[in-house]
């Protein structure tokens, strides 16, 4: 393999809808800090179905080239379609790195495609950075249940390719009219290749639970005894108006459902203000709101690793600190010229 | 009659390991070695589909001799076969190594009963990849199903399965031609007790052992570590973040000091009167 031949940093750009993936923006963010690194091109990669246009977008978040497969095969996301077309792409033009969000689709494409180049692919990465010279990713993430990182590294293959978890990563701001090279590929795959069809897209109807959406999350671990000692959770949340949270062990208990859950298995959120209750703080759940605004743990034990991933902390029993934390929040928003906190 | 193979791994229980603070290794001999949660999952999902359309249900694993009480475990599920493969030259394999290895195995699995259906767990708990049942797929060259959260229709006859495949923001409904691949989601299904038949089984069953030599046409260089390309160049323990204020003095003190701080962080709050 002649690694001379492999240039430029990618992004696989997820649409849905006619809108991009917010990952696929913080992927180009973080994505023109390796190009720069390496002094490449970073490029976006769209297939769908009338998405030529996004590139405009793809191109103010910091993209020098465009690649666009935009043909009625790729109406929806289809496995074997999407991979025809990115491999199509990656043979004819070399990229030396592929990221790709860590979400349903991406994962499945990137697994997908990594087999076939072959290649080594990196899954929920946490971390990149690139080697200058050799063009080496360090593509690192917490392994073993969080218990420690791991840098990954393909040294013999390319393109190198790491799939990143959403919200981890920064976007760039939009440079408007900032614009690149736009390059139209269409590749010959006809329906009956495809093996699968969709049938039918449903989306959730229930209320949905967005607590990466949310500007205060609180959440809660196995401190809390049991479910019933759970429900303070759900009783300071409502207080604040924030978003429930939970570390895994919470969640596989069945105390409260999975949408809920922070951490590498779960979601990333990055609220403003991030109560961290009865959680003893594994590198899972940390990987998964350390990006938060303000955050504030209550625990029993002093030494849980959550207080030094906290901005305050406070070293106590939940069933005293929270009823206490309720009913001072409530007189505050009360008395005080604030009112209440946003709704999410 | 369908015939179904569940890959499965036996894993340490990546919720009790411990670390040695020393060398930042982990002491595996602290974490108990137990079936893989999603695989149990996809074992459960297997025999659930057996038990409408009727069937044969096969479980397949790589690992170590200790490996055989995952498959145990399985035919406790309700699983009929086992199949292990086992061997020192498979050791150290990434995801693209251990589907390589894998497919070879389902190769022979298929030569004494063709397969229809490969299920996997979604991923596995010491892993977290997600990457080896797709990878399966392509070697295989039949359609990946990840994300599956419920098996609507399995159709060996007209040769297709209905499956509702989990999304960011709902699920979508999938067709796809038989055979294919399916990793499923925890709450595809409970896995109940095992029953006390099944037990019984599971106690007496032995799986079929094979080494690399029992497989056919199979390149010793994409086995193993010399198979895969992705390496761990570095393990550590993740930089202590600075710890922050600790508040004193008794609960109602620290509650109110910390209130303080929580308050002058007035733009996340609706001034009183104003609007959204």
């Amino acid at each position: 393999m002649n690694f001379e031949e492999y240039s430029g940093v990618w992004v696989f750009i997820e649409e849905n809808e006619g809108n991009i993936a917010q990952v696929s923006l913080e992927l180009l963010g973080a994505g023109r800090r390796l190009a720069d690194k390496r002094g490449v091109d970073l490029c976006g990669v769209i297939i769908g179905n009338g998405v030529t246009l996004l590139s405009e977008t793809v191109f103010e978040y910091g993209a020098d080239v465009v690649y666009v497969y935009d043909q009625e095969i790729f109406t929806h996301y289809r496995t074997e379609s999407f991979m025809k077309a990115l491999l199509h792409c990656s043979e004819k033009y070399k990229p030396e790195i592929i990221l790709y969000g860590a979400t349903s689709t991406g994962k499945d494409l990137a697994s997908a495609v990594a087999t076939d180049l072959p290649t080594g692919l990196t899954a929920d990465t946490t971390e990149l950075d690139v080697e200058e010279d050799t063009g080496l990713l360090l593509a690192s993430r917490p392994a073993f249940g969080g218990n420690i990182m791991a840098t990954i590294l393909c040294k013999k293959y390319r393109p190198q390719m790491a799939t990143v978890r959403p919200k981890v990563m920064k976007a760039l701001s939009p440079e408007p009219g900032r614009t690149g090279k736009l390059v139209e590929e269409t590749i010959d795959v006809k329906e009956e290749d495809i093996r699968t069809k969709v049938l039918e897209i449903v989306k959730s109807t229930t209320k949905k639970v967005r607590i990466d959406e949310a500007d205060i999350v609180v959440a809660g671990g196995k401190g809390l005894g049991n479910a019933d000692g759970f429900q303070l959770i759900h009783q300071l949340a409502q207080a604040l108006g924030g978003a429930v949270g939970a570390s895994r062990d919470v969640v596989e208990a069945g105390w409260v459902e999975h949408p809920h859950q922070v951490g590498q298995t779960g979601v990333t959120v990055t609220p403003k203000i991030y109560f961290a209750i009865g959680i003893s703080g594994a590198i899972q759940h940390l990987v998964g709101m350390k990006n938060s605004g303000l955050i504030i743990a209550i625990n029993k034990d002093p030494d849980a690793a959550i207080f030094e991933a906290s901005h305050y902390g406070i070293v106590g029993d939940a069933f005293e600190i929270v009823p206490l934390l309720i009913q001072e929040f409530s007189k505050a928003f009360a008395e005080e010229e604030v009112d209440h906190v946003r709704e999410v | 009659m369908l015939h179904i193979v569940a890959c499965i791994k036996q894993v340490p229980d990546t919720k009790i390991i411990k670390m040695n603070p020393k060398t930042n290794t982990m002491d595996r001999a602290s974490a108990p070695a137990i079936l893989n949660p999603y695989d149990a999952h996809a074992v459960e999902e297997a025999v659930r589909i057996k038990n409408r359309y009727g069937g044969t249900v096969s479980v397949l694993t790589m690992g170590p001799p200790p490996a055989v009480k995952a498959i145990k475990k399985c035919i406790e599920i309700g699983a009929d076969e086992g199949y292990m493969i086992s061997d020192r030259k498979f050791a150290g394999a990434d995801t693209l190594a251990t589907s390589y290895a894998l497919t070879k195995a389902i190769d022979k699995i298929a030569k004494i009963q063709p397969v229809d259906l490969i299920i996997c767990g979604k991923m596995t708990i010491d892993g977290d990849t997600g990457q080896v049942g797709p990878g399966i797929a392509r070697r295989l060259d039949i359609p990946p199903l990840t994300s599956v959260k419920k098996v609507e229709e399995v159709n060996k006859d007209q040769g297709y399965v209905v499956v509702h495949r989990k999304i960011e923001d709902g699920h979508e409904v999938i067709q796809s031609s038989l055979p294919c691949l399916m990793s499923v989601e925890k709450e595809i299904n409970e896995v109940p007790y095992s029953s006390f038949p099944n037990m019984l089984n599971a106690a007496r069953y032995q799986p079929v052992i094979w080494s690399v030599d029992d497989l056919e046409d199979i390149d010793i260089k994409q086995l193993g570590l010399k198979g895969s390309p992705t390496i761990v160049a570095k393990v550590w323990a993740p930089p202590k973040p600075e710890g922050g204020t600790m508040f004193e003095g008794n609960p109602k003190e620290q509650v109110e000091q910390l209130l303080s701080v929580v308050l002058e962080k007035k733009e996340l709050f609706h001034t009183k009167g104003g609007s959204e």
